[in-house]
């Protein structure tokens, strides 16, 4: 019942923010690019699995969109989206192919070489990237209409809450079908779940397409959003932010990982202002205290809510 | 590519290796015991690397060999069994038993945490105390003139610790001990063995395992934010070539990543950060174990 709307209430309340409070726009378009990158991540957290180097995904999308922008100037906002998400399924479906042989460990830590491996090469390659400078892209028309800034950033904001509803439900029928529901038990007992016929690789495998589309997607609104993509976006630090909001947010419920990304913007909005150079820190330290005190995250008061709700009505 | 360079390579590698090695082993060791991937273990180079220069500034100059070797050792162990005791006791004891990715995350917050506490301590800009290596001089190896530090204590340091460990875990009370929890810790327990404190003692030796690691090579480089993770990953590679608790598996993987670092830096400048990364890569593919893992039956 709460669970089921509160997507809209995020969307919702993030316009209303952003249209009243101009400054707040920015922040506010981050923080959900985040949680899209987040519930890529939440995504195969259920599965029992964790990537500490999802970041590359969004990173390859974002010089994906960049690239896209410069070769073809009139190319549409919601087209440089497409282009990040399809970069993010076409990465995801040939990394997959690796990394749906491990598990646990390995796979965290095969995730984030290749995280590495992708960072170090794009600070390489100069003439190609930029170097750790980074590339720009020019704002480009939203709709067929091009726009000063405070325009492009209200459209921006507009298209970003309207996307967190429809991925939202997206995701909670992707959760629902059988693939989703394979997926979270391969957390269970993987072995089992192969007694039943189902291929565990496979589950995975598309499991993972879906996490890095959705961090791709997450990479074409970061660079629409900054204008300018580095290669700090796949800098396993991103990762592990990711990792952190999914989380903080929690797993059982898509509209978790918006929940926790909304926590982690207003966190940094005040760490930012208070604590300067101890980012991680504050970080480190939250990740701890959930661990031990909330290991279902936020989304998980919504839920027992809902159970309330649902006992109080039968 | 002439032969001093061939030389120049093969020595960089053996250095590379030696380094490698020791802070992969403390990795593998506490794994074996705990069954825990310790993320925050790049950290423990990092911090190992920082105790040694601070304790060489105050008790070395670059004169007395002894004095340099001893301050380096002393930082690494003082650090080294710091650390070890608080975050065995405080955090890996608590979350034995909790859901994996949990476990990797909670050492991942530690890693986090531990980095900005480094720049908070030691700052920014690098650091760099070169007593041990300024004290020992160097050396003409076959036309090659390299640091006596490098091309001798480096690798004495970690046959020694290799043949050390070797033989303790087969000879000793306390290494069959280790062993008999690594290979099952509920029958261990059954046994009769204190499992607790065996691992607090694994947890402290593999800690000390990654501060020597930095300790030793901090005087051959300088101490900068982010060499943590840098190690962090290259010693997982090292691990995860070689299969989990495998020791000698352990001692050819960080040949196999060192040399292959050491020879792409002469022969293929442009991926040489690439190179351990792209080792790793294929013998997992190949064998998704690691190259020495023993087969474990799957438990339903």
């Amino acid at each position: 019942m709460f669970s089921r709307y509160t997507s809209w209430a995020i969307a919702l309340l993030t316009m209303a923010l952003g249209l009243a409070l101009p400054w707040l726009k920015t922040p506010l378009i981050i923080g959900l690019s985040y949680g899209f990158a987040a519930l890529g991540v939440a995504l195969l957290i259920r599965a029992g699995q964790v990537s500490f180097g999802h970041a590359g995904f969004t990173c390859v999308a974002g010089y994906a969109v960049v690239v896209v922008g410069r070769l073809w100037p009139q190319a549409d906002a919601l087209l440089l989206l497409a282009v990040g998400a399809v970069t993010g399924l076409i990465g995801g479906a040939i990394v997959g192919l690796f990394m749906m042989r491990y598990r646990g460990i390995f796979f965290g830590m095969l995730n984030l070489a290749l995280s590495m491996v992708l960072f170090a090469a794009l600070g390489k390659f100069y003439n190609l990237t930029g170097g750790t400078d980074g590339v720009r892209l020019e704002r480009p028309p939203i709709l067929g209409q091009a726009l000063e800034r405070a325009h492009y950033e209200s459209w921006l904001l507009v298209i970003s809450a309207v996307a967190v509803v429809m991925i939202c439900t997206l995701m909670r029928r992707f959760y629902a079908s059988p693939t989703g529901v394979a997926l979270s038990a391969l957390k269970t007992n993987e072995v089992r779940l192969e007694y039943l016929g189902i291929s565990a690789r496979s589950v995975f495998y598309r499991g993972y397409i879906v996490s890095a589309t959705l961090c791709g997607f997450s990479g074409g609104m970061f660079a629409l959003i900054q204008g300018l993509v580095t290669p700090e976006l796949g800098y396993w630090v991103r990762s592990g932010e990711y990792v952190f909001i999914a989380v903080l947010g929690g797993t059982l419920h898509p509209v978790g990982a918006f929940m926790g990304a909304m926590a982690f913007e207003f966190l940094k909005l005040f760490a930012a202002s208070a604590l300067t150079g101890a980012w991680q820190m504050v970080i480190g330290t939250v990740l701890l205290l959930l661990i031990f005190l909330a290991p279902s995250g936020l989304v998980a008061w919504l839920l027992r809510l809902d159970r309330q709700f649902m006992k109080r009505t039968v | 590519m002439n032969a001093s360079m061939w030389v120049l390579a093969l020595l960089d590698g053996t250095t590379q290796a030696a380094l490698l090695f020791l802070v992969a082993l403390g990795l593998s060791l506490i794994f074996g015991v705990m069954r825990i991937l310790n993320v925050a273990h790049g950290s423990f180079y990092a911090f190992g690397g920082y105790a040694a220069a601070t304790v060489s500034a105050w008790l070395a100059n670059g004169e007395s060999v002894p004095m340099s070797v001893l301050a380096l050792l002393m930082g690494a162990l003082l650090m080294g069994v710091v650390l070890g005791l608080i975050l065995e006791i405080g955090l890996v004891r608590r979350i034995l038993t909790i859901d994996p990715v949990m476990q990797l995350l909670a050492t991942f917050a530690v890693f986090m945490i531990m980095e900005d506490l480094q720049r908070m301590i030691w700052g920014a800009s690098p650091v760099s105390v070169t007593h041990a290596v300024d004290a020992m001089g160097t050396l003409n190896v076959v036309g090659v003139t390299y640091t006596a530090y490098q091309v001798i204590l480096l690798p004495l340091a970690a046959i020694s610790v290799f043949i050390a460990l070797r033989w303790s875990l087969s000879h000793t009370r306390f290494g069959r001990q280790v062993m008999a929890v690594t290979h099952h810790r509920e029958v261990a327990s059954a046994m009769g063995i204190n499992a607790k404190q065996v691992g607090l003692l694994t947890f402290c030796v593999g800690a000390v395992m990654g501060t020597l690691g930095g300790a030793l090579a901090s005087p051959t480089t300088s101490l900068v934010p982010g060499i943590g993770g840098d190690m962090m990953v290259l010693s997982f590679a090292v691990v995860a070539v070689a299969g989990l608790g495998q020791i000698t598996g352990t001692a050819v993987a960080a040949v196999l990543i060192g040399m292959g670092k050491a020879f792409a830096v002469y022969l293929l400048p442009e991926l040489d950060v690439l190179v351990p990364y792209l080792m790793m890569l294929l013998v997992l593919l190949w064998r998704p174990q690691g190259l020495f893992a023993v087969d474990e039956a799957r438990r339903v």
